[in-house]
């Protein structure tokens, strides 16, 4: 009956979902593949060369350790490949190509495999690098350039100008502006003083649209907000990413900019301008691409929650009070290490169990 | 689209592959020359055989009786001659000792209009005892003597009868098919539970991927302002008993407690036309529906089998297994057991017979590497986290587990189906529930 042909034994269940490992793996590295494009296309071809090499650097690393480590060599399972891309697109447009390079090898090598490799890094590899890269090459991870400018004029990202200019305190800003719309507009504050700068210091022109779509100093991968959003929207919707992440840490960063960040134009609280905080640095990149990360997340939907909200406070507390323009990152690689702690306290209840 | 009562955000969605086989009505199988009967086909302690060897059955004969209060009856579903009684594997992969009858005599019963016993004037207890009396047991795959599930102790109160038919599980179709095509002996049933029970509500929870059979008992029902037809969301383990509960009252059944504790009862399709059966026409559970579908198999069908066929005769009547079939498996696809021979009879519980080819097999990875993802957390309709439990019991943590709450796990296999790393996670918890179940006796025996 059957054929004499052995028949497979094992424990239920006996159907399983499509989805792999390697399938998450590789579709949300496809659909960072617009976005890097768009880098490309709005850097030029040497910023093609940089997501290159982090990608290459990033493969190799992964192989090197296994065949040193005698394991088996897992670097089509494309978390090595996200790894990469993610870190390309961390860096800024100009920078020289041995940034990338040993960035990659220390995100791979240190972060990821010294730990125990995938599933075990306690931060997500790409957030470490680009911290490690910010703090040991601060001049270069800090030098931007105008996109679609073929001398690749330098300019600042509209957070670093707006960190600058409230710093230096060369605007005047607590007679005037307050006098000038008479806190009557609801939002207002950074696109005005942007504006209101001098044009060598922020060579493209901030407004809403620009910001949006990618006219921006930026790096390569998280100028173009529109296209990020289009891809976490598909993973969102076809359940690769999970909506707790962003949609929390979207919702803190427009939140606390509304309430805090119009103070920082002497316009007192509630004027700040949500959209901006949004649009600008690596809010998108950062919520829909990096944050998401499984592995360094906690697992259940509320420790998730508070994971994002986390994010979105210290991403907004660095940018508003930090030294620095951008928090992100840094937000992202805090939250990382809470991670433990947060899936120690969040526990699920089972259903219909009483505590007695 | 409406809106449509489930158990709430948790769960699963496999495809449901019931294409293949709902279209198709119950057909009847050839009559086997033997029939294997085993005493342990239901929860419970096994049946005591009270035939020997060469001694000439009936149809409908008792062959084995309850050993016990939580026990079925069991009879033969051929006539013929006790050819022998010996130990064989049955389907959930243990031994049984099993009552092996060559087909000889006349049919007396089957395909016989016999005569209609008028149930309305019979009592409760004789109702009852009916029902134990013919051997009727859950037929969605628990296989709980019903007689034990109807008698309902002092001091509770039920005033809700759920009729199950959600049958989430994939490719099977035979609940499906018995709501349309036997329609009429379903409600005649849920009337005799009525009168055993005597409940205020009763629902017929049908996934919402059987719009015709929810369509014709709306029909059916609508003149009987006691029963509702409640279309629910296709969704996996829907067809659970807590999960079906909750679904349709939004009563939670607790862990250490019974449905009937919030005063419901949940009969599954086949269980109530099986009654109906056995109240008016005095027919034993002596057959059931077998869905035979999937991939491997040429000729998907539902048939009503004899309980006690092998296999291998239920498959060729659907035309044999196709070349490249990789797993045969009794019951659903995710909570059945894999056979590694045919030669294993159809017994009260087997709903369904799923062929697995190359095309649909998937292998597991044992030494899987979690991603911390969480889907299997929120594909555990029981609000647990396998993968920590997982966790505890690859570091030997059995105690961990347990107070995770490893021993409420279902074994449904919604974690291990939605799991990304192909990790085995229901097979580590049968092992992890084993050990400390093992571990924790151990440790009774030393303290006594």
């Amino acid at each position: 009956m059957n054929n004499g042909k052995l028949l497979i034994v094992s424990s239920s269940p006996h159907l399983l979902n499509n989805e792999s490992t390697r399938s998450i793996m590789w579709i949300v590295s496809l659909f960072l593949l617009p976005s890097i494009a768009f880098g490309i296309f709005a850097f030029g071809a040497y910023a093609g060369l940089v997501v290159l090499f982090s990608i290459l650097f990033s493969i190799l690393t992964e192989a090197a350790v296994q065949l040193i480590r005698k394991q088996k060599v897992t670097i089509l399972d494309g978390s090595a490949f996200l790894t990469g891309a993610l870190i390309g697109m961390n860096m800024p447009p100009q920078v020289p190509l041995y940034i990338p390079i040993i960035t990659s090898i220390f995100a791979t090598g240190l972060v990821k495999h010294a730990f125990g490799g995938l599933g075990q890094n306690w931060a997500n590899p790409a957030i470490a690098g680009r911290v490690f890269a910010l703090v040991a090459w601060s001049k270069y991870m800090t030098t931007w350039t105008v996109p679609f400018d073929a001398d690749a004029v330098t300019t600042a990202t509209p957070l670093g100008a707006l960190k600058s200019a409230l710093l230096e305190g060369n605007i005047d800003l607590s007679s005037t502006f307050a006098e000038q719309v008479g806190l009557s507009k609801f939002f207002y504050g950074p696109i005005q003083v942007l504006q209101s700068l001098p044009g060598e210091v922020i060579k493209t022109d901030t407004t809403y649209f620009n910001l949006f779509f990618g006219l921006k100093g930026g790096c390569i991968g998280e100028i173009s907000v529109f296209l990020l959003l289009l891809g976490g929207i598909y993973l969102i919707y076809r359940k690769i990413v999970s909506i707790d992440i962003p949609l929390s840490f979207f919702l803190t960063v427009a939140v606390v900019a509304w309430i805090f960040d119009g103070t920082r134009f002497g316009l007192g609280y509630f004027h700040g301008d949500p959209i901006f905080h949004l649009l600008t640095g690596g809010c998108a990149l950062g919520a829909l691409f990096m944050a998401t990360d499984m592995v360094t997340t906690p697992i259940t939907i509320k420790g998730r929650i508070i994971f994002g909200i986390g994010c979105g406070l210290i991403t907004m507390l660095v940018r508003m009070y930090g030294g620095l323009p951008e928090g992100v990152s840094l937000s992202i690689l805090f939250m990382n290490m809470l991670t433990p702690m947060i899936d120690r306290f969040i526990k699920v209840k089972p259903f219909g169990f009483v505590k007695k | 689209m409406s809106f449509k009562k489930s158990f709430g955000y948790r769960g699963a969605h496999p495809d449901d592959y019931k294409y293949i086989t709902n279209k198709n009505s119950i057909s009847f199988t050839d009559v086997p020359d033997r029939v294997y009967i085993p005493v342990i086909q239901h929860i419970g302690a096994p049946a005591k055989i009270v035939v020997s060897v060469g001694q000439v059955v009936e149809e409908g004969q008792l062959i084995a009786e309850a050993d016990g209060f939580v026990s079925a009856n069991i009879h033969s579903s051929i006539p013929g001659t006790v050819a022998a009684i010996e130990e064989r594997y049955i389907s959930v992969g243990k031994k049984s000792k099993t009552i092996v009858i060559e087909l000889n005599g006349e049919f007396r019963k089957s395909g016989k209009n016999i005569h209609l016993t008028d149930w309305k004037s019979m009592t409760k207890d004789q109702l009852l005892k009916k029902i134990k009396d013919y051997g009727i047991v859950g037929m969605g795959g628990a296989t709980f003597p019903t007689h034990v599930k109807l008698t309902i102790p002092n001091g509770k109160n039920v005033d809700t009868l759920i009729i199950n038919g959600a049958e989430c599980e994939p490719y099977i179709t035979g609940d499906h098919r018995l709501m349309i095509d036997r329609s009429e002996d379903l409600l005649e049933g849920i009337n005799i539970i009525n009168k055993i029970l005597d409940v205020r509500n009763i629902y017929i929870g049908i996934e919402s991927n059987k719009k015709d059979a929810i369509k014709r008992l709306k029909t059916l029902c609508l003149n009987r302002y006691n029963i509702k037809v409640v279309p629910l969301r296709v969704k996996y383990p829907q067809g659970d008993e807590k999960q079906i509960i909750k679904a349709i009252t939004n009563r939670v059944v607790q862990v250490d407690q019974l449905p009937s504790d919030v005063g419901v009862i949940v009969q599954n399709v086949a269980t109530v036309i099986a009654i109906k059966e056995a109240i008016v026409n005095d027919k034993p559970l002596i057959d059931r529906i077998v869905t035979v579908s999937g991939s491997g198999v040429k000729e998907p069908k539902n048939l009503k089998v004899k309980i006690g066929t092998l296999l291998k005769e239920v498959i060729e009547e659907c035309g044999g297994l196709k070349e490249d079939v990789k797993k045969v498996v009794i019951g659903g696809p995710m909570m059945g057991f894999a056979q590694y021979d045919l030669e294993v009879p159809v017994t009260k519980g087997c709903s369904a017979v799923v062929a697995l080819s190359e095309d649909d097999y998937t292998d597991f990875i044992p030494n899987g590497i979690c991603l911390n993802c969480g889907k299997c957390i929120n594909a555990c309709a029981f609000g647990l986290a396998p993968t920590v439990i997982n966790k505890y019991i690859k570091y030997n943590l059995f105690d961990k587990a347990a107070e995770s709450g490893l021993m409420y796990c279902k074994e449904c296999g919604a974690c291990a189906w939605s799991c990304p790393a192909r990790i085995p996670l229901v097979q580590n918890f049968r092992l992890g529930k084993d050990i400390y179940r093992k571990l924790t006796e151990k440790k009774k025996k030393n303290k006594g």
